[in-house]
């Protein structure tokens, strides 16, 4: 089966997971052509072994974001019948946009994909798992982190196409950069903290250990709910984000079951909480009964001490 | 003119989901809800109305039990309702666009609204893709919207952060959780919505051809269960966690 890749970009270069999603898609044979809107990372995608084309789309248009001109742009160069995009926020509204307009349905954040196509996801932030059988010609959007990287070494044509359809949605005005922070859905590691924090201010204490850790920082519903000062794109947990990190730090969280359901399929999980019952602890590999004024010096202590040695 | 609301009825986020033979068990869902982010998105179709923007018509897509939601939204303001019936899970994508778009055409709204997502499959296809079976703008991950003739300024997060930006009618706009407070319904709002009729229509009815569905699932499980952790108790305890980090688990 041959395949369209929709390559993801961050900070004006390409993103590690369209190495993943060549990755996939390699482990399903056939041509793979990859689609880099506004030229970006084409360079760098035409290395990735196992891609036979890279089609770099320039146009004004690709300065801005706007879901419908950016997907009328690329949808008359998408020729396979397998499309696979990153689950990221822009990769699944693209994706839905491309399928729609070439009238072929979509699965997203999907997690494992076989012939046949077989794929699966998680349905209710991860309460069940659902298999999908799905028949091409369809779009497939998967989740960062699941599938094996392709190689680099390759040394794909690159073609450009000039093609900018027009912008309906207008940027007036940033309001707010980007966080410079990692986000929580990007990161190898998270530390989040509940409302057992106290304070917002109190978060401080988790940036610092994020800091030594290279860590994002999250938060739960409560403590979204609760302070003004914690933004939603921080909350982990059905109404905010799933996530499947190496380690996941929960302190404070006492863990709603909401909450378990962003987080529980950490490969790791260490809960710091003072209360022995808490659930949290339910789903936790390493748990420590203690409040975070006591855990995190020592943590943090610790953590500077073998990560500089 | 007018606001139409994409609604879809998904089992309460705290609600427990257990697997029988193979299929998530329905009938011990003891409540099901509006999504989350399709109630901020009827938050604002209502704002929208009391700015002077038509009427608030609410479409939800799914079985019988779904026309609660409708009756719900109808509570806190919505106008007109329309249930789009059909089995549970038997679509794909393409379909339940198609629907929605013949329902939201037969409405007459220029501005769709919905959640970026639903609670249930977290897939957020809907939106963007009710948008190019219409021919619609798109916006997504939108916090707050206000209107001027027929241009709608929005906040949303793209992906170099959050920004305003300006679009025309006909658009669809897709709702993240921002500041907006959602009202709760009054006892008086809660006894006219139940006199309010619902506007059933079938796949029929939409001319929409719904018997070959491009998506089947094969089964559902539970998630793995964790084997028991280890417990400790004490900030003394943190030195021999963090070893078993970095040596046995090997993550930092």
């Amino acid at each position: 089966m041959s395949t369209t890749v929709i390559s993801e970009s961050s900070n004006n270069s390409l993103h590690p997971i369209t190495a993943q999603l060549v990755g996939a898609a390699s482990a399903l044979g056939g041509s793979i052509t990859i689609i880099c809107p506004g030229g970006i990372g084409a360079t760098d995608a035409a290395q990735i072994s196992g891609v036979s084309k890279v089609i770099s789309v320039e146009g004004g248009c690709f300065n801005t974001y706007d879901c419908i001109a950016w997907s009328e742009s690329l949808s008359p160069l998408v020729k396979d019948d397998l499309i696979l995009s990153s689950s990221s926020a822009m990769g699944r509204e693209l994706i839905s946009s491309i399928a729609a307009t070439k009238g072929v349905p979509v699965v997203q954040d999907v997690t494992n994909l076989a012939e046949g196509l077989l794929v699966t996801r998680s349905i209710y932030s991860g309460k069940a798992i659902e298999e999908v059988r799905i028949s091409s010609p369809c779009a497939i959007s998967l989740r960062t982190n699941s599938f094996e990287a392709a190689g680099g070494g390759g040394s794909a044509e690159i073609t450009t196409v000039n093609v900018s359809r027009d912008i309906t949605v207008a940027v007036k005005q940033a309001l707010t950069k980007a966080g410079e922070r990692l986000d929580v859905s990007e990161a190898d590691i998270i530390i989040s903290g509940g409302r057992g924090m106290g304070e917002p201010s109190n978060f401080s204490h988790l940036y610092e250990v994020a800091d030594a850790l290279g860590a994002a920082v999250g938060a739960s519903r409560a403590a979204v709910d609760t302070w003004d000062d914690i933004p939603h794109s921080m909350q982990v947990g059905q109404t905010g984000k799933t996530v499947t990190p190496n380690l996941y730090i929960a302190v404070g969280i006492s863990g709603a079951i909401q909450h378990l359901a962003g987080m529980r399929s950490s490969k790791y999980i260490l809960a710091i909480n003072k209360d022995p019952e808490a659930p949290i602890f339910s789903v936790a590999d390493y748990g420590i009964v203690a409040t975070w004024e006591e855990a995190l010096p020592v943590l943090k202590d610790q953590l500077s001490e073998i990560l500089s040695s | 003119m007018g606001v139409a609301v994409l609604l879809k009825q998904v089992p309460d986020t705290t609600a427990k989901i257990s697997v029988t033979g193979g299929r998530v068990d329905e009938s011990s869902i003891t409540k099901w809800s509006i999504s989350p982010y399709d109630e901020y998105a009827l938050e604002n179709a209502i704002k929208l109305k009391e700015s002077g923007y038509g009427d608030v018509v609410v479409i939800t897509c799914g079985p019988a039990r779904a026309s609660k939601c409708l009756t719900e939204a109808a509570a806190v303001g919505a106008d007109k309702l329309i249930h789009v019936v059909t089995e549970s899970g038997s679509l794909d994508s393409i379909q339940i666009q198609a629907l929605l778009s013949a329902a939201v055409k037969e409405s007459s709204c220029d501005v769709v609204m919905c959640g970026k997502q639903a609670a249930d499959t977290n897939s957020g296809s809907t939106g963007p893709g009710v948008a190019s079976a219409l021919g619609y703008s798109c916006v997504g991950a939108v916090t707050e919207v206000s209107i001027e003739g027929n241009v709608i300024s929005a906040t949303r997060l793209g992906p170099l952060g959050l920004e305003e930006v300006e679009v025309e009618t006909p658009c669809v706009f897709t709702f993240d959780k921002g500041d907006t407070e959602l009202r709760r319904p009054n006892v008086r709002g809660i006894m006219m919505a139940k006199k309010k009729p619902i506007d059933s229509l079938t796949s029929d009815d939409l001319g929409v051809d719904t018997s070959n569905s491009m998506v089947s699932v094969e089964s559902h499980s539970s998630p793995p269960e964790k084997p028991p952790g280890q417990k400790f108790v004490g900030a003394e305890s943190v030195p021999a966690v963090v070893n078993m980090l970095r040596n046995d688990a090997n993550v930092i």
